[in-house]
């Protein structure tokens, strides 16, 4: 046994799952597990008024920025890992196109320690950084104290509790246990803080797999409202043993998001006119997404599990 | 040999590497410079990886950044944020790098807003630079040296040097660290008063090329030195981890 079965078809899980003006967790592998595909689903069913909470978000919160569906970002950083600038983000913050933005400025550490603080129930978390930045000066989540303690100048850090996390993880059971290996950045502590989990994976697995590997399971069933199995889920994003970065992708992405025009037909080209995950390989094309699967295999030997 | 401004960077962060010391690093030039230190005079330096990554040889392969699979494989660790993290406040890391668009006279980094005549012009923010600035024993700074970066005070501090000079950290409450050395495409510069000395000048820039396009007051060494030029070796290191040039180029 291993508790109800969640699987579902993403757009369902989308649909069920996204409340418009509900509080995301997501983009939380830092570069790997990415989830593209769910956050093209968003864009697709226009669920809006989000507020987008991640670490280095990559293009993902560029691409739900320029679907007009974002109304506040907390995050640590907002643009193209490629390239630097998301322009989508710029043009939101400078002009209010299509929106206007709120950005609540982390670095990654405050954002891991301020989602870890709800996670455990806490109103706020206690960090060193970043004092000194101006990220600190009239932001709503950072107030300098004095340690009653040690006396020492300290960060209260506030808790960000997000409604939901939508993750991308390599393989899961039908009951919603996944299994992650890489680095897996704040995954755990935005999982933990939402207490609600949207799981893409690219393969779902029988319990008896999960079970003989308790190590590599980062997020337990029980927090977890859906499980969609989405291959390629997180391109052009890595996903450690199924496919490496398509670091040309994010270049293509930079010059066709520069200006508003251009990003609209990129909207439109690989989110709007395509069905699901399916039709997104098809347009890839086979070839370019075989290239960057795993071409030197290096399997990790098994351990001793018994008793 | 032919190299670019970007190899010469490369082998100047390099040199900061000490053997056996802990790293974390960053994304771009950085990635370079550890890879290239590893293969030359630090083969025991340790390299921490924001996204969860401790490793202690080379990448497997080329990357373009830090989530790369052959950057993953072969690795001592994989873990999370918090964890490397953990590593830098709890004082275990000897050096960090960022870059950014504007650095000022005291290191401070600014990776958020630009104020231009066109008005204020939004960049992706912090990462991890805040943290790594903030909690590293020895920051060191890299960038392309233009005016319009390299300027008296910076419109935003996302990144803290030595803030408005000496004392100011420790106001902050930063018990340690601050910048050590800013690394540009036209010389280094030092940070031993709290404030930037340029010590190096690149093979063939002259010294005005420098004063033209530093925004502040320069401050120059009594004992300018010469970057070493970067010998075959180095870059055919550099080669080998960038094969399409797309960070040296």
């Amino acid at each position: 046994m291993s508790g109800p079965d969640k699987v579902t078809s993403l757009s369902e899980a989308v649909g069920r799952l996204v409340r418009p003006g509900a509080a995301l967790a997501l983009g939380l592998g830092l570069e790997g597990f990415v989830p593209f595909a769910a956050a093209h689903e968003i864009i697709r069913q226009g669920i809006g008024d989000l507020t987008l909470i991640g670490p280095i978000s990559n293009i993902l919160f560029d691409q739900l920025i320029a679907a007009g569906l974002v109304r506040r970002v907390i995050a640590a950083w907002v643009g193209n890992v490629s390239t630097g600038i998301g322009y989508n983000f710029r043009r939101a913050v400078e002009e209010g196109i299509p929106h206007p933005l709120e950005v609540i400025d982390h670095s990654n550490f405050s954002i891991s320690l301020a989602l870890e603080a709800a996670a455990r129930g806490l109103p706020l978390a206690v960090g060193r950084s970043p004092l000194g930045s101006d990220m600190v000066k009239n932001s709503p989540h950072f107030k300098p104290f004095t340690c009653p303690h040690s006396g020492q100048k300290l960060l209260a850090i506030k808790a960000v509790k997000p409604d939901l996390a939508v993750v991308h993880v390599q393989r899961a059971d039908a009951g919603g246990n996944c299994q992650v290996w890489g680095a897996t950045g704040i995954t755990r502590q935005a999982v933990l803080a939402a207490g609600r989990v949207l799981v893409t994976c690219e393969e779902i697995v029988p319990p008896e797999v999960i079970r003989a590997d308790p190590d590599r399971t980062l997020v337990p069933g029980f927090l977890v409202e859906a499980v969609c199995e989405v291959p390629w889920g997180a391109h052009p994003a890595p996903v450690q043993g199924y496919y490496d970065l398509d670091g040309p992708f994010f270049l293509e992405y930079a010059a066709a998001t520069r200006r508003r025009e251009d990003a609209l037909a990129w909207l439109e080209e690989w989110v709007y006119a395509l069905e699901d995950r399916g039709s997104y390989l098809d347009k890839l094309g086979r070839g370019r997404w075989r290239a960057l699967m795993v071409r030197h295999s290096r399997p990790t030997p098994p351990v001793e599990y018994g008793w | 040999m032919d190299y670019s401004p970007g190899d010469i960077m490369v082998c100047a962060a390099a040199a900061q590497i000490k053997d056996g010391e802990v790293v974390f690093v960053g994304m771009r030039l950085p990635l370079l410079a550890f890879l290239l230190a590893k293969c030359t005079h630090a083969p025991n330096a340790v390299g921490l990886f924001e996204n969860g990554i401790l490793r202690d040889t080379p990448a497997t392969a080329p990357i373009v950044t830090m989530g790369d699979a052959p950057n993953q494989t072969g690795a001592v660790r994989t873990c999370d944020l918090a964890e490397v993290m953990t590593l830098l406040s709890g004082g275990h890391v000897d050096l960090g790098f960022i870059g950014g668009a504007q650095v000022d006279v005291f290191g401070n980094v600014n990776t958020h807003e630009v104020r231009t005549g066109q008005g204020m012009l939004r960049l992706p923010g912090s990462g991890g630079g805040a943290d790594i600035a903030c909690l590293a024993r020895r920051l060191l700074i890299i960038m392309a040296h233009q005016r319009r970066r390299l300027v008296p005070r910076v419109d935003f501090i996302t990144s803290p040097g030595f803030g408005d000079g000496p004392g100011w950290r420790k106001r902050q409450g930063l018990s340690r660290g601050g910048p050590a050395a800013l690394i540009t495409t036209l010389g280094v510069f030092a940070f031993d008063t709290g404030r930037a000395v340029l010590t190096h000048l690149h093979p063939g820039v002259e010294l005005e090329k420098v004063r033209e396009e530093t925004g502040w007051e320069l401050e120059v060494a009594p004992e300018l030195e010469t970057t070493p030029e970067p010998t075959p070796r180095q870059l055919d290191i550099i080669r080998r981890f960038d094969p399409q040039r797309f960070w040296t180029g």
